[in-house]
């Protein structure tokens, strides 16, 4: 068995700065748990505390079912990968991958034996006499995941690995690292700042924020209930639209700006009832935007359009107030304050997608038809989700 | 496609921006001849007679050279016990020479990664106390030296004993490691390497350039210093060549400069082709401290 348990896991540099806030979570035997973040919410820390790179201040990681707080990282039979390949610079690329298998002792036939079927499942078996600097990014990148399944690891450990990639390699080194893992079949940990490279490959995606664990769950699920306002707006690209509504005494109708909304199509939220008469933050996905079809009417008017080719995305403006979650790193504690809000009543902060072909023209006033099934409610306190 | 606008490297030329800089070239001539003249003369001088030496600058384009300085400066110093011999002098120089930079290199480079990449208490302080050393000149802790090591006069290792450890070799390798990045050490620590093997075995081949710098600069600082050996040293089978070439000096009653020359050949030559050795890394080294600030 070789799951990644972390149980009440903290970090706090001596400077007093809390960069992990009691984190739990299992990375499944097999499993591969993308952790995804804004920049400095701590999730290199995170991988680091399990790598045995940094020290835990707080809690347990136990990995193969051992707690290994006192190990050193050779100890713990990890592999990891690092951003900029941590690949060594005046070794071959033979070398490189068989590294660890000679400082544990392996016979030389089966160190042989093991980098030739490395080299093969990642096609660098004619570079195998190179040193890395002649590699380009792709190949360092292989070289890299070689040297991490040679070994048969209980796990592997991925810090942002393909960000130093061009847009191209990227998503074509995604499905790699996919299959490598699949074929290897071990817990695999995999930081990213990229919510794409997130969800399009974790079986499933930890949301970190200010070094506090948001959700952890599928990449649908982050996507279709999010638990906060904060998980919503990170998750989907371009992000979830939200603006500041009043509910009615009723509970039935939504105030947006000078604009109303029936709510009664949105689907049974249980405790939406209790929030009649108080202001809360409406989320509305940008595909959920549409030009024609049933559904409450939202009007705004258009800043300017992206031509994607296969769609347009339309950023438009509207006269109620936009949300806007403060994504920054920071604290466990400013974590833990309510989420900022600015007021931007002006600004073209809204996005819709729509048809490619649609006739949208800058600066013209638009109505869009809002399917308010698939509409989100966060509470405008705590930004937790009401369902 | 048809355009007006000429090429934009032809409209450079016409501006002049890619004109051949003749008036740099020009001055950086001048001080290559204010630089390289009295290397050429030093040379030169030592392959003739000692009137033509000394003959201005007629001096720099000899009618005749000659191994004479050479043979007579051989001849002076053949007896080891009286005058000490040129072999001798070398082989102290060498000896001596090798101690300051094979134990430099070891001890400096320990202490230069010691403060790069190890937390504990009193780094800062260590450091500091680098810097500060650093500024401070060997004359001016001679004299309390001298006292220290008094009971190892005439010996080779007080010739060496004070230079090994260098507070400028430390601060070389303490800005080499600091810019090395640190996930190699990280990943060898996930590959099973100790510190002691991480050290040796992914350090020590990426840090060549640090290691030929300190390596070129201890050992010309080493050969070429005077002032520590002429006051630990009083017997001629422990002369490096530096005392041997003031005592030559001292000993003459009327000046032979031929002699003088060829002697300050004999002493220079070791020092070029260690530097012709290591110059390659030592290059890249400065190079890379330039890029990095």
């Amino acid at each position: 068995m070789s799951e990644i348990v972390l149980r009440h896991v903290s970090k706090t540099y001596d400077n007093g700065y809390h960069a992990i806030h009691d984190v739990d979570l299992t990375v499944r035997e097999g499993e591969f748990m993308v952790v995804v973040g804004p920049s400095g919410c701590g999730k290199s820390t995170l991988l680091r505390m399990v790598a045995g790179l940094e020290s835990i201040s707080d809690g347990e990681v136990l990995i193969g079912g051992h707690v290994v707080n006192d190990f050193t990282p050779g100890e713990r039979d990890l592999a990891m990968v690092f951003q900029n390949y941590a690949l060594y610079p005046h070794m071959t690329v033979e070398k490189n991958i068989a590294y660890s298998l000679k400082l544990r002792k392996f016979p030389k036939s089966e160190i042989d034996r093991r980098v030739r079927e490395a080299a093969e499942i990642l096609s660098l078996t004619e570079y195998l006499g190179q040193r890395p600097g002649r590699l380009s990014g792709g190949q360092r990148q292989r070289v890299a995941m070689g040297r991490a399944i040679v070994r048969e690891p209980k796990a592997f450990l991925m810090d942002e690995p393909l960000s130093n990639l061009d847009a191209k390699l990227r998503v074509q080194m995604r499905s790699e690292i996919l299959q490598i893992q699949r074929r290897v079949g071990v817990a695999t940990l995999y930081v990213t700042h990229d919510q794409v490279e997130a969800m399009t490959m974790g079986d499933r995606v930890t949301v970190l924020r200010a070094g506090v664990l948001q959700q952890c769950d599928t990449a649908q699920v982050l996507y279709d209930r999010p638990v906060n306002v904060f998980v919503a707006s990170f998750v989907g690209s371009p992000s979830m639209n939200l603006l500041h509504a009043t509910l009615s005494d009723d509970a039935t109708r939504l105030r947006v700006g000078t604009q109303t909304l029936d709510v009664a199509g949105a689907g049974p939220r249980p405790r939406l009832a209790s929030y009649a008469g108080r202001e809360v933050i409406v989320g509305i996905r940008p595909e959920d935007l549409t030009l024609e079809g049933p559904g409450e009417v939202l009007s705004g008017h258009v800043g300017h359009i992206e031509a994607l080719g296969s769609e347009l995305i339309v950023h438009f403006g509207m006269d109620a107030r936009n949300y806007v979650v403060e994504d920054k790193g920071g604290s466990a504690e400013e974590a833990e304050e309510l989420l900022e809000e600015t007021a931007l009543t002006e600004h073209v902060r809204n996005v819709a997608r729509v048809g490619p072909r649609s006739a949208i023209a800058t600066g013209e006033s638009i109505s869009f038809r809002v399917n308010m099934e698939r509409a989100h409610f966060f509470d405008a306190t705590t930004g937790e989700s009401i369902w | 496609m048809t355009t007006d606008n000429p090429p934009v490297a032809t409209r450079r030329r016409r501006r002049g921006v890619d004109r051949t800089p003749w008036g740099t070239y020009a001055l950086l001539a001048v001080f290559m001849v204010i630089f390289l003249f009295p290397v050429y003369y030093l040379f030169v001088g030592s392959f003739e007679s000692p009137s033509q030496t000394l003959d201005g600058l007629r001096a720099a384009i000899p009618s005749s050279l000659t191994l004479a300085n050479y043979h007579s400066l051989s001849q002076t110093f053949f007896s080891s016990t009286i005058t000490g011999s040129l072999r001798g002098f070398y082989t102290v120089s060498t000896l001596v020479s090798a101690l300051v930079v094979a134990g430099g290199l070891i001890v400096n480079s320990l202490a230069g990664y010691a403060l790069a990449r190890m937390q504990f208490r009193g780094r800062r302080f260590l450091l500091l106390l680098v810097i500060v050393l650093v500024i401070i000149p060997f004359e001016a802790i001679a004299v309390p030296l001298y006292y220290m090591l008094n009971g190892l006069r005439n010996t080779l290792i007080v010739q060496a004993l004070p230079f090994v450890g260098s507070a400028f070799s430390i601060y070389l390798f303490y800005t080499f490691f600091l810019n090395l990045p640190p996930q190699l050490e990280e990943a060898a620590r996930i590959d099973g390497a100790g510190p002691w093997r991480t050290f040796v075995q992914i350090i020590l081949p990426n840090a060549k350039p640090a290691f030929a710098s300190v390596a070129i600069l201890s050992f010309i600082q080493i050969w070429s210093s005077y002032l520590w050996p002429l006051m630990m040293t009083s017997q001629p089978n422990v002369y490096p060549l530096s005392i041997a070439i003031g005592n030559l000096i001292k000993q003459q009653s009327t000046p032979n400069y031929g002699e003088m020359f060829a002697f300050g050949v004999l002493l220079v030559v070791p020092m070029a082709v260690f530097f012709v050795v290591f110059q390659r890394w030592f290059i890249r080294s400065v190079a890379s401290l330039g890029v990095k600030g």
